[in-house]
């Protein structure tokens, strides 16, 4: 049996390493893996973070990501947000079935493997140019400014049709949507001119339509036909969940191998690995930091608790991925692990649309940087790596780097 | 080895046709999965079995195969 703790207030959040969840997890895990969680704003709910319990419940018709939306576990949502917290048209990750299978039935096709694998040239040519234009200008770098953040960037702005030339903008308040940190009416503003941009680009596409996929989703007809409102939300959703997730990936997971020589060095050794690599950094790296939250709506029962209809409940991703219950040895960086079904893209109906492109994107953003670069190796101490630890997606600010200049 | 699908469950997300290309691919219009061969190879059971664990909705049932068992997506991994 379970023994009872007090509810926890708030999400841990509290890191005792780089690179590890927070280790109060791991004593979750074993003695209370459905335990009571209280939200910031006083609501109850729960705090999952057992493997089989999360991926079970993901895959749980009866959990609402509809009416997840208003359940915070990090920080009391700012009044002037309130008024936007019920769902929005096109904004499918907040959205049930079949709202939800509307939406993503339209998108997914542009999403394949196949498709995604054909990008690899020019994802390609994109890295490549990136890290020539680095390398050029000689060490030491910022990583993340001049390759982790501007490839993802400039692949899901071609993609979609957004112009790069536009990347500061977006970029800013992007970044600012995901902070924790954010005030209330800089949020308000953030949000207001986003969406303002992207009327803009709605009509401009309607008005001259490209090759891209906004274009392609401004001009559907009759029953997929999309209507302003709800392209904006789409075109947001994509461009944001487009640029930060890898970014974070490429950054963090650059220095995560740099602190671990060894699997650096296999996988310079051996580049074949680097399928296995990528899934392994995704498992280890979890960088969905607070995991995804759904409501009940019937009661549920899990982990040896009932959750009630209408509690709120975190599904630890990062717990859930340092399992050792399904990942032996789950602390360890292991390139050539068995891959065993990590939950870094989720599971269930909103696992990922944009995970085969985030694929692509770092199996040619890692193995061009470790031939590119050779000696690769942190510019400063591994301290002064400044964290996005008030981030919902975590990474590193910036990484300062250099390498091994050709004689 | 029978592959066996439920299309009305398919949210797209690719992870069958990555791991078993030879015997997944998706629809070009709206990314679903088409199956290319419903009685695989004995070779290629283990990468069958495996896509049909790492679908996030369950969409691949497997029915008999080399092991006689029968394999579902809906199953813990």
């Amino acid at each position: 049996m379970s023994t009872s703790y007090a509810p926890l207030a708030g999400l841990p959040r509290e890191r005792a390493s780089v690179f590890d969840p927070p280790p109060v997890y791991r004593r979750l895990q074993a003695s209370d893996p459905v335990s009571p969680l209280t939200f910031p704003d006083g609501r109850a709910g729960w705090l999952v973070t057992r493997y089989d319990d999360v991926r079970a419940l993901l895959a749980d018709p009866r959990m609402s990501s509809r009416r997840s939306l208003g359940a915070n576990p990090i920080r009391l949502v700012p009044e002037e947000l309130k008024p936007f917290l019920a769902p929005q048209p096109g904004q499918f990750i907040g959205l049930d079935p079949p709202e939800h299978t509307r939406y993503r039935r339209l998108l997914t096709g542009q999403f394949t493997v196949r498709r995604m694998n054909a990008l690899q040239p020019r994802v390609t040519e994109i890295v490549d140019e990136h890290l020539r234009a680095r390398k050029d200008a000689g060490a030491p770098a910022d990583l993340v400014s001049s390759f982790a953040l501007p490839v993802p960037s400039l692949v899901i702005c071609e993609l979609l049709g957004v112009p790069y030339v536009d990347r500061a903008e977006f970029q800013q308040r992007s970044r600012l949507l995901l902070s924790l940190t954010s005030e209330g009416p800089e949020l308000l503003r953030a949000r207001g001119e986003f969406r303002a941009y992207m009327l803009e680009l709605v009509r401009a596409k309607r008005a001259a339509p490209g090759e891209d996929l906004l274009s392609g989703l401004v001009h559907l007809q009759g029953p997929d036909r999309l209507d302003d409102e709800e392209l904006i939300n789409i075109g947001l959703l994509l461009l944001i969940a487009g640029h930060e997730t890898t970014a974070n990936m490429l950054g963090l997971g650059t220095f995560a191998l740099l602190q671990h020589p060894a699997e650096l060095e296999r996988l310079r050794a051996d580049p074949a690995l680097v399928n296995g690599a990528v899934e392994e950094l995704l498992r280890y790296l979890t960088i969905v930091q607070f995991g995804l939250v759904r409501v009940a709506t019937e009661d549920v029962v899990a982990g040896g608790r009932t959750i009630s209809k209408g509690d709120a409940v975190v599904l630890s991703l990062p717990a859930a991925n340092r399992d050792p219950a399904h990942f032996p040895d789950p602390d360890r960086l292991d390139l050539g692990r068995e891959h065993a079904g990590h939950v870094a893209f989720g599971h269930g109906v909103h696992q990922c649309l944009g995970q085969q492109l985030a694929r692509v994107e770092m199996h040619v953003g890692f193995t061009r940087l470790l031939a590119a670069l050779p000696g690769l190796r942190l510019a400063v101490p591994a301290e002064q790596v400044r964290l996005r630890d008030e981030m919902f997606i975590y990474g590193v600010e910036a990484l300062p780097v250099t390498w091994a200049e050709a004689a | 080895m029978r592959v066996v699908i439920d299309r009305d469950l398919c949210q797209g997300a690719g992870m069958c046709a990555l791991t078993a290309p030879a015997v997944f691919d998706q629809s070009e219009e709206d990314g679903r999965v088409v199956v290319l061969d419903d009685e695989p190879a004995p070779a290629l059971e283990e990468a069958v079995t495996r896509a049909a664990q790492l679908c996030p909705n369950g969409v691949i049932s497997l029915l008999g195969g080399s092991a006689g068992a029968l394999a579902t997506g809906a199953s813990p991994v």
